[in-house]
């Protein structure tokens, strides 16, 4: 089997959620007989980039370096994308599940005229297919999907698969693209930074997620606090009620109608955990909820729970995660 | 300027989801369905552009069951103007759906299409994007916020750790996101006047699905855990238990 991962790069980085793609790729390759291979795209420089992705299994990279390709553009990566998979003859293509690879994957699907399947959790394979799974009705269910065409394409949620070192490195190729930037018709204007350096909810490894139960949007430095001491790998989220409020932007809501979530580590502070919420993190390793009600809902799903005033608990959580990492 | 929205008729996000006897679908008995939510914005998206611009018509269109008439009534109550049920299978496979929203989409062919960026019940997050690319229009998804200007649609995309500010030359193909499109109520002169509205009906010009769901199960139950402590005295065995038991300090 022949599997093609699609990775992204930022900043002259190739994200986590991309390494994990490359990984799982190589993994499932390696089960069914058969070899990874990764496409990069990205502006003249990005070839540099290319060889040190063998480390994460590609057996080959392909590399796309065009001016035109420096950034994502919604009509020029899914053209280039598309003709990278009808060289290869590939038998599965893989992208990461994030903002930009769940954009580019539909428009790939529909250039070459097959069923895509988002935010896969679970891949496997039996009698040299794939098999794939994915949640539905918001993390409430997982479906097993048969796939009736070739390639088969999916988006793997970030932060579930695992990007794993390995030896040996890759064979570097560069993909010709002839392209005409002219004719896109999306002119991609700008973009405004949120965060600063602050991973985004949906791809952080760590969540420090704050509800109604944080009082006023002031209080955010304690979660902010906490969120430093936990280290750059952390990000935060918040429940829809705050939200809706005003006190935090839209795109650190978590839950149904927010983004779905499945960090490492899952922190819930002063979060009810309505139904609509836990559908956006009950896919996380580790949940840990900070609630003063015993009986509040986020309970029966958390690992850890501390039954208590947050505006106690938090800045000694704060100190002793300080204190821990100074320990080393 | 006329508008199509796509709506879905889904379970209402309340409810608790069990698998069916087929063990591939949901058990039906009992579920409320209601339109779904990111479509709610997209059809308030619609209503308030087509108030700015003091013209135009907006026209809801699903594809679905007999029982999806309801779910267009709704937007019928919100404001739209009229309504098409495309009567077809309704399956995983966005492309599938796509591509008889397509079929219909392509004859009348509106300066602008909306649509939820995803569906709550499959959460495929495809069916926008897919339509785009077959209609040949250029797209912008998960968007939160949009002004049209100079014959063209300039589009608040939300991506990780940002917002991107996308031009989309009309005719376009826009997802929305949760964001300024906080969806009216119907009133009840709302829902009366949707009565006399114009919902026509007809057979789905359907590509087969080539997404094929094996089997279904509910997550496996998240034990409960423990319950640390009380207060601050906890937090120190909090620590302790993240790091030694679960391994992630
Ligand atoms: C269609 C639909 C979609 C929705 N989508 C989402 C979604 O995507 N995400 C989402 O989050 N919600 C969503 N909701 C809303 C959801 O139903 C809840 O209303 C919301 O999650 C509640 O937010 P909360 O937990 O912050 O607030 P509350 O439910 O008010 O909970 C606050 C909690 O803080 C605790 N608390 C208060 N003070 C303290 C203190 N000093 N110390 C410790 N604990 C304290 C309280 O005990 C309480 O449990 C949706 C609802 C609908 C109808
Ligand atoms: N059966 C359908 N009929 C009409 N519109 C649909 C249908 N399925 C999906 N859509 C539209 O496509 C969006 C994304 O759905 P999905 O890609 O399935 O998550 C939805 O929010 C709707 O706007």
């Amino acid at each position: 089997m022949k599997i093609l991962a699609v990775v992204e790069q930022r900043d002259g980085e190739v994200p986590g959620a991309s390494r994990e793609v490359i990984s799982a790729a190589a993994s499932l390759a390696e089960e069914a007989g058969g070899e990874a291979h990764a496409l990069l795209l990205g502006g003249p420089e990005v070839s540099e980039q290319a060889a040190a992705l063998g480390a994460f299994g590609a057996a080959r990279v392909k590399v796309a370096a065009h001016d035109a390709l420096a950034e994502y553009h919604p009509d020029g990566y899914p053209q280039v994308v598309r003709q990278a998979v009808e060289e290869g003859g590939y038998d599965a293509v893989l992208l990461p599940a994030t903002s930009q690879g769940k954009d580019l994957a539909p428009r790939l699907a529909a250039l070459l005229d097959v069923p895509l399947a988002q935010d896969i959790t679970r891949a496997s394979v039996a009698e040299g297919a794939l098999e794939l799974f994915r949640p539905v009705y918001a993390g409430k269910a997982f479906t097993q999907l048969k796939v009736d065409a070739s390639p088969v394409l999916a988006t793997l949620r970030p932060n579930v698969f695992q990007a794993q070192e390995r030896d040996g490195g890759a064979e570097v190729e560069s993909l010709e693209v002839e392209l005409d930037p002219d004719s896109w018709p999306t002119v991609v204007a700008s973009f405004e930074a949120t965060g600063g350096d602050v991973p985004d909810v949906a791809e952080a490894a760590v969540v420090v997620s704050g509800g109604r139960g944080m009082k006023d949007p002031e209080n955010w430095n304690l979660l902010e606090d906490l969120r430093e001491a936990l280290g750059s790998e952390a990000g935060l989220g918040a429940s829809r009620a705050v939200v809706d409020a005003g006190w935090r932007p839209h795109g650190e809501q978590v839950g149904q109608t927010g983004k779905t979530v499945a960090p490492k580590l899952y922190f819930a502070i002063g979060i009810s955990g309505a139904i609509q919420h836990l559908a956006g993190m009950r896919t996380a390793g580790t949940i840990v909820a900070v609630n003063r009600d015993p009986d509040a809902p986020i309970f029966k799903v958390a690992d850890y729970g501390i039954v208590g005033d947050l505006f106690e608990v938090v800045p000694r959580l704060t100190q002793e995660v300080r204190d821990l990492k100074a320990q080393g | 300027m006329n508008i199509i929205v796509c709506i879905k008729r889904v379970p209402d996000t309340e409810t608790r989801i069990r698998v069916g006897d087929d063990g591939t679908s949901i058990d039906e008995s009992g579920v409320k369905y209601v339109m779904s939510p990111y479509d709610e914005f997209a059809v308030e998206a619609a209503l308030r552009t087509k108030e700015e611009l003091g013209e135009g018509e907006v026209t809801v269109l699903t594809l679905g069951d007999d029982a999806s008439q309801e779910t267009l009534r709704t937007a019928l109550a919100m404001g739209a103007d009229k309504a098409v049920l495309l009567q077809g299978d309704v399956s995983p496979d966005g492309l599938a759906t796509a591509k008889a929203l397509a079929a219909e989409i392509g004859e009348s062919d509106p300066p602008l299409v909306l649509l939820g960026v995803k569906a709550a019940d499959d959460d495929q997050q495809q069916v926008g994007p897919m339509l785009a690319t077959l209609l040949g229009r250029p797209c912008a998804t998960a968007v939160s916020n949009f002004e049209l200007k100079d014959g063209a649609v300039v589009c608040h995309s939300e991506v990780e750790g940002g917002t991107q500010v996308l031009e989309l030359p009309l005719p376009a193909v826009v997802t929305i996101t949760k964001g300024e499109f906080e969806p009216r109520y119907a009133s009840l002169k709302g829902i009366m006047a949707a009565k006399r509205k114009p919902l026509e009906t007809r057979e789905a010009q359907s590509a087969p699905s080539r997404l094929e769901v094996k089997s279904m199960e509910l997550p496996p139950e998240r034990e409960a855990g423990k319950i640390v402590g009380e207060g601050a005295d906890a937090v120190p065995e909090l620590v302790r238990l993240l790091r030694e038991e679960a391994n992630v300090l």
